[in-house]
């Protein structure tokens, strides 16, 4: 509307004259029908027919994107700051690093976002971040999909009335003229930006009856109140994992996921290198596999009903006041009172870790253990929450449901998050959302709650908008946006700062805006070097020394049931990654399973209910009940099931929509994460799931050799001694020296956390496509990089072993003399080269390698799509129908090095080519250089006495060679 | 027919027999006026089988190999599988044109220009696979020295090159080999068609044969080349076929016993072929008096020592895994006997190692139909064998993280049926237009005592 002084629901109404002036005007009227039916004859049937009108959006949609994308190659139009050592120009095939964050449940991690000629294609860790280091997690690595998906949403809507943002604003501003607030609500995902509280509180000061509730479906609601039990406060916590010889976790999976476990990972595993430093001990205490309790040199697995009990006999071992009385008498007290006895020994360097997922007792216990060994400003820093508001989410959404029903909320708006899909089903929100005349819905896709609310405004993806977001220690940084939205999309501080009533304003503005004041030193140096850093300096919080005021005491234990246990997905979280292609697909790090969630059961459990994998089983709990299809889980406790959150979406797009079941609808807002009294009833049927490893033992071959400290002290040879390798001069040929550079690569198996980030990085890097899960279940996927997950050991307490598996780069590469068309090949540095336009597709290569890591394009699977195709990196060539490929070691990366340093008249230094694996890994676990240089990462690497190569004994003299992994077992737990 | 041994062979020809009427049989099923609805029936369902060949190529073409069972760890299914088979059978052929006519066994007369037809229409469906089993056929001919500018040169270490070349000049050879045995009979053909556009065609392809004594030495001499030429490329070509996965080193490929161990195979399966076609056709087109008992008893032999030595083979594996020690083998062998693939082993070893030793009794040689029948249980084994070879190495190596499964999908079945398809086409179109015993030859073995009487059958009725 360009008359300010019409209101929106006149706009939806033909002018007197018949006249229209813009198109918002007229779009929904009988004339713009009429129009369309001229302008479209050939679709005129599908425009009253329901169904293909809404095929007819869905182009319309698309050629308006189409339209949009004309403009994307343009940078924004502000300036930001390149990262480091810009080009004098934008010079094609050289890109350009800019900082920014990528924020999970508000808790951001710094990355550099490599952009070529204006379009993000991949993202790294911010080394200068402290809770990256220049690592990232898989969920960062692939939001970068998410900016390019083409189901993304891509127009504002009324209705599902394609409209526009000033419809929408004319419609907002006459609603809130006048008012005071009452009726208006603004629910947001958890917030740690400085600039939107801000502008939230702002916004409080001139509507002071709105309110303002903020809801995570992964919420640390509980890590809160177990902080108001133990100090009356929420204090917000730093682990100071480097400083720690022991660690104690109870259901805690710090280290690969929650806030900083890039970073605590990268801590960690520093002190798990027998060659730098003493080894840690790390005890784990799980109550659903974790990767964490995977890399435990001892493990219990609990129910999590019953990890309150183990918390209070660790609180009672090591003389915490509050348990005195605890008398340990559970099945593992002896475990309990020898790993007490560890924590005991390194006071002040230990630390005990709960789950963001346990109760708030176990958390307040934890407080209390710590504070007991002296942990307390050594390994464990306390600071201010980084959250602007850090209410307790779940009492506040319960309180806006009720509202909502008793018709006091006039006005929602929702920001971001998707309550309509992730709210408890106890909530009933969706019902009550109807209840409420005005809802707008502010995201990225057009999802379940878009579908429930009249107003859908599309979200500026976090690379096309400014904003802030703050790390684990509260550390800030400013993102800026690497393009210019693609799409129609805006942010939310630029709604907010609509809703202020301040006119529409840019990201940018309000960004320096709040900053303005807030930045030390001249502002336009300081801002310029924020964004160029990553970070603004100074921001992380300081250590505090809060007040403890304990108020928890021992409660009698609840009887003992069967239990349902609620986690996020560990690739696509809590559903907002469902239409992540790069997500779905990459293997969960236990399971394996692509494409799908499952209820996960222990092998006992499960042979007791007589429940096999794929079986379909009914879960009904309260009154709801789901289908979903059985996985069973080594390690996993009895007597209960896992079910992960984030599938079962509705409105996710087309590759996440009607995947997987959705546990969220058994889900109670008073038991967010585990539930007693579920009922479990066969149904008879079956699901296949997509597993990308169907055989979970070493049969004997001990691909992952495995030692202890002591066995490794007493003998440096026993790892050598676990398999035999031919010497390398028992040849007839002469032997191939690799002059220059000679590349190759460990990895340190006893760093593996199983994560995935390697095969998300390597995926973004190399242009590898998607095959969704019917190729998947045929076993064609299509990672270069795959992540073996081995069990040893009894199938109820197994030792988890990861093994990441890429091209090994032979010096004898079986591949190569099969190759009947000589498209693989050696080069002179020693890499087994894949010539894509040469290759024919025999496949004899990928036969004839005994490590299975070619990947074949049996179909056409890169995609043509215009958007992906955006993503695409420029240096790596996209894969046709009928070629082989496979690890390179990301040969672009080395040559962008080689013509720097030619450049330069330098040689290529240590460190300075990094492959898009070893970049990603958050435990630092790959190490990839020039074998050449004696005192390379690598080098080094392979002369350790841990040095051993996969399936040496077949003389293929794999240039990629693993470090086995050392266990650093209690003397006492070892021998019982 | 006796059944019981005698030391005196019994004839290679039936009794009473001429020149004069040995022509006649032969070559009135080819240019008779009337031929038996049993030809049309059987070509019908050849032809329609050739149309899913058709379709299941055309599809792959379109789609790609994706739309076959293959994935990875299991790069190589049916098509390999496939194309081993159709190799083996063509086997039969050469061996019994010319191995045996350098060994001047008379008894292959009747039966090797049949058997040389079924080779080149087995090598024509093998040769199929190769091709279209690439991801991207169309750059097929880069495994050929064919001198470009594009750089493009075979990589002469790959045993598929090697597979090039043995199975080119197979095909080759044996279509010499075969056209040049066929020259004196498309001769005689020639002068006896009635309708003129019959009587060009085959003159032209008789190459102005006249029967005179300078053509028939001319022609001795190059059939015994031919003949020559042929026999080593009988060992080859299945030597170099089980390079293909001698060459690898995958458990269960890395074996020296394969060469003889395939060749064995190829026999084995290339008579019990034969005698699969032979048996219906020698009943149907009434030539017991030329295909003899004695014949199919010792086609019944050659089956029987072939099958043996590959039941050796069997059995050499099996202690080579055994001797050496080497979990990997050791695994394979395991995974055989008990894997998911098992009911196929042991099928496999029933097929061709259990059933055929039936063959060490007389009685069951000269009883037609359970001859026929275990020739169709050889084939069959035979097939199984290259699956399990195939499959069953491929799908468990060296890492169990890697380890898959394959089953073939509509497309595969589609190519094996639709070869089996085109392979009986050529056959039927083959036994129609041209004589599927060789007219001259058989003429050799008349005896050269005045034949008392003309053949006592019935003449057909005379064609035009």
């Amino acid at each position: 509307m360009s008359n300010g002084s019409d209101t929106a629901h006149e706009s939806l109404h033909p002018n007197r004259l018949g006249q229209w002036r813009s198109l918002d005007e007229l779009a929904g009227t009988p004339e713009f029908e009429a129009l369309l039916q001229r302008e479209f004859p050939e679709r005129a049937a599908e425009w009253l027919d329901p169904v293909g009108r809404r095929a007819f959006l869905q182009l319309m949609g698309a050629s308006l994107a189409l339209a949009g994308l004309t403009s994307c190659s343009s940078p924004p139009s502000h300036t930001i700051v390149p990262y480091a050592k810009a080009p004098e120009d934008l010079v094609p095939g050289k890109p350009l690093f800019y900082a920014t964050a990528f924020a999970q449940g508000g808790i951001g991690t710094g990355l550099l976002v490599e952009s070529h000629m204006g379009r993000p294609t991949k993202i790294e860790g911010n080394p200068q971040h402290p809770a990256s280091l220049g690592a990232t997690d898989a969920f960062a690595q692939a939001s970068i999909l998410s900016l390019y998906d083409p189901d993304r949403s891509q127009t504002v809507t009324n209705g599902g009335q394609i409209t526009t943002w000033k419809a929408f604003v004319a419609a907002l501003t006459s609603r809130l003229a006048g008012s005071s607030g009452a009726g208006l609500c603004i629910l947001t995902e958890t917030v740690t930006s400085p600039t939107l509280a801000w502008q939230i509180r702002q916004l409080m000061a001139k509507y002071p009856q709105a309110t303002w509730v903020q809801y995570d479906a992964i919420s640390r609601d509980a890590v809160r109140q177990g902080s108001r039990l133990a100090f009356g406060e929420v204090i917000n916590t730093v682990y100071r994992v480097e400083r720690a010889e022991v660690v104690v976790t109870l259901g805690a999976e710090f280290l690969a996921a929650g806030p900083g476990h890039v970073r605590y990972a990268r801590d960690f595993f520093a002190r798990r290198r027998v060659e730098a430093a003493p080894l840690n001990r790390l005890y784990a205490v799980d109550s659903t596999p974790t990767l964490t309790g995977a890399m435990a040199d001892h493990r219990v697995t609990v129910r999590q009903q019953d990890m309150e009990a183990i918390a209070w006999a660790f609180a009672g071992a090591l003389g915490v006041p509050e348990a005195a009385a605890i008398s340990a008498s559970m099945p593992q007290a002896a475990w309990v009172a020898a790993a007490a006895r560890d924590l005991k020994a390194h006071q002040g360097a230990s630390l005990v870790v709960p789950g963001d997922e346990q109760p708030p007792i176990v958390h307040a216990l934890a407080h209390a253990i710590n504070r007991a060994l002296g942990n307390v400003g050594q390994t464990v820093i306390y600071t201010d929450p980084i959250e602007a508001d850090p209410a307790d989410q779940m009492a506040s959404l319960t309180a806006l449901v009720a509202n909502m029903r008793a018709g006091q909320v006039q006005t929602l708006l929702i920001l971001g998050s998707n309550p309509v899909y992730t709210a408890p089903a106890d909530l009933r929100f969706a019902e009550a959302l109807d209840k409420v005349p005005f809802r707008v819905h502010l995201s990225l896709e057009a999802d379940e709650t878009s579908a429930r609310c009249q107003w859908h405004l599309p979200e500026a993806h976090y690379l096309e908008a400014w904003g802030d977001v703050r790390a684990y220690d509260g550390t800030t940084t400013i993102q800026q946006p690497l393009i210019a939205p693609l799409y129609d999309g805006h942010s939310a501080h630029e709604l907010l700062a609509v809703l202020q009533g301040d006119g529409p304003q840019d990201g940018y503005d309000i960004m320096r805006a709040y900053w303005q004041t807030r930045l030390s030193g001249e502002f336009e140096r300081a801002w310029r070097t924020a964004l160029h850093d990553g970070v603004v300096g100074g921001t992380a919080l300081p250590p505090k020394t809060p007040g403890w005021k304990p108020s928890f005491a021992p409660a009698a234990q609840p009887a003992q049931v069967f239990e349902i246990i609620f986690r996020p997905d560990p690739t696509i979280w809590d559903g907002r990654f469902a239409n992540n292609g790069w997500l779905q697909e990459l293997p969960k790090p236990l399971t394996k399973l692509t494409w799908d969630n499952a209820a996960l059961f222990s092998p006992a459990t499960a042979e007791r209910l007589g429940l096999q994998n794929e079986d379909v089983i009914e879960l009904a709990l309260g009154g709801h009940s789901v289908q979903a299809p059985v996985w069973i889980l080594p390690g996993h406790p009895p007597d209960s099931v896992t079910v992960h959150l984030g599938y079962g979406r509705t409105r996710a797009g087309r590759a996440g929509s009607g995947i997987g079941f959705n546990a969220y609808l058994l889900r109670k807002s008073t038991a967010l994460w585990s539930a007693g009294g579920v009922e479990i009833k066969k149904t008879g049927r079956a699901l296949q799931l997509a597993s990308t490893q169907h055989h979970q033992t070493m049969q004997g071959r001990n691909p992952v050799r495995v030692g202890t400290v002591e066995e490794l002290k007493k003998d440096p040879h026993v790892i050598a001694e676990m398999g035999e390798a031919p010497a390398k001069d028992e040849t007839l040929y002469p032997p191939v020296t690799n002059e220059g550079y000679r590349w190759g690569m460990a990895i340190d198996l006893g760093a593996c956390l199983g994560c995935g980030a390697c095969v998300a990085a390597c995926q973004a890097e190399n242009n590898s496509p998607v095959v969704g899960k019917e190729q998947v279940l045929l076993g064609r996927e299509m990672h270069w990089i795959r992540v073996d997950r081995y069990y040893a050991g009894g199938p109820d307490a197994p030792e988890t072993l990861h093994q990441p598996l890429l091209c090994q780069q032979c010096e004898n590469a079986p591949c190569e003399p099969v190759c009947p068309v000589g498209a693989t090949v050696h080069s002179q540095e020693g890499l087994n080269d894949m010539v894509y336009n040469r290759c024919v597709g025999t496949r004899y290569c990928s036969n004839n390698c005994p490590y299975k890591v070619r990947h074949f394009n049996f179909l056409q699977y890169s995609s043509d799509q215009p958007t992906l195709r955006l993503l695409n990196n420029p240096n790596v060539t996209v894969r046709s129908r009928g070629v082989m490929e496979k690890c390179t070691y990301c040969v672009q990366r080395i040559n962008a090095a080689r013509i720097r340093s030619k450049e330069d008249g330098q040689p290529i230094k240590d460190g300075e080519v990094v492959t898009a694996c070893q970049g990603a890994c958050p435990s630092q676990a790959i190490a990839f250089g020039n074998l050449n240089d004696p005192v390379s990462k690598v080098s080094k690497w392979q002369a350790s006495a841990r040095n051993y190569g996969l399936l040496a004994e077949l003389n293929t003299r794999p240039r990629t060679t693993y470090l086995a992994r050392l266990r650093n077992p209690n003397p006492e737990l070892e021998k019982a | 027919m006796t059944t019981t041994a005698t030391p005196e062979p019994s004839p290679v020809i039936g009794p009473g027999y001429n020149y004069g009427s040995i022509t006649d049989k032969i070559s009135l099923i080819v240019l008779t006026g009337n031929t038996p609805l049993s030809w049309f029936a059987g070509f019908a369902v050849s032809f329609a089988m050739l149309q899913l060949l058709q379709l299941a190529v055309v599809w792959t073409l379109l789609f790609g190999v994706g739309t076959w069972g293959i994935n990875i760890p299991v790069g190589w299914g049916f098509a390999i599988v496939n194309f081993v088979w159709w190799i083996g059978i063509g086997h039969a052929g050469t061996l019994i044109s010319a191995i045996l006519l350098l060994f001047r066994q008379q008894w292959r007369t009747s039966i090797n220009r049949f058997a040389e037809a079924m080779t080149l229409f087995a090598v024509s469906c093998a040769g199929l696979f190769p091709l279209i089993h690439m991801g991207r056929p169309w750059f097929g001919y880069w495994l050929f020295p064919i001198p470009n500018t594009m750089g493009i040169w075979p990589q002469f270490r790959s045993p598929l090159v090697w597979d090039v070349f043995a199975v080119s000049t197979y095909a080759t050879v044996s279509l010499l080999f075969w056209y040049v045995g066929l020259i004196p009979d498309l001769g005689t053909l020639r002068d006896r068609a009635r309708h003129r556009l019959t009587k060009i065609a085959y003159a032209m392809l008789a190459l102005g044969w006249r029967g005179s004594a300078r053509h028939w030495h001319r022609y001795e001499t190059a059939y015994l080349l031919l003949a020559g030429l042929a026999t080593p490329l009988v060992i080859s070509v299945h030597s170099v076929v089980s390079f293909d996965f001698a060459a690898g080193i995958i458990p269960g490929w890395h074996t020296t016993i394969f060469p003889p161990y395939f060749v064995a195979g190829a026999i084995y399966s290339g008579f019990a072929m034969v005698l699969t076609l032979m048996i219906p056709l020698r009943w149907l087109y009434r030539l017991e008096d030329f295909i003899t008992t004695r014949h199919l008893r010792y086609m019944a032999n050659v089956m029987l020592a072939t099958g043996l030595i590959v039941g050796y083979g069997y059995v050499m594996e099996a202690f080579t895994v055994w001797y050496s020690g080497n979990p990997y083998e050791s695994y394979m062998l395991l995974n055989r006997l008990t894997g998911p693939y098992a009911p196929a082993y042991w099928a496999l070893l029933l097929c061709n190692l259990v059933i055929p030793q039936l063959l060490w009794s007389d009685r069951v040689k000269a009883c037609v139909p359970l001859l026929f029948g275990i020739s169709l249980v050889v084939n069959v084994g035979m097939w199984l064998e290259r699956f399990i070879i195939v499959i069953t190495s491929l799908h468990r190596d060296f890492l169990p993280s890697s380890w898959g499964m394959y089953s073939p999908t509509w497309v595969d079945w589609g190519l094996y049926i639709g070869t089996l398809g085109l392979f009986l086409t050529l056959l039927f179109l083959f036994i129609r237009v041209l004589p599927m015993i060789s007219i001259f030859e058989m003429r050799t073995l008349v005896p050269t005592a005045p034949a008392p009487a003309p053949a006592p059958q019935p003449t057909p009725a005379a064609g035009d």
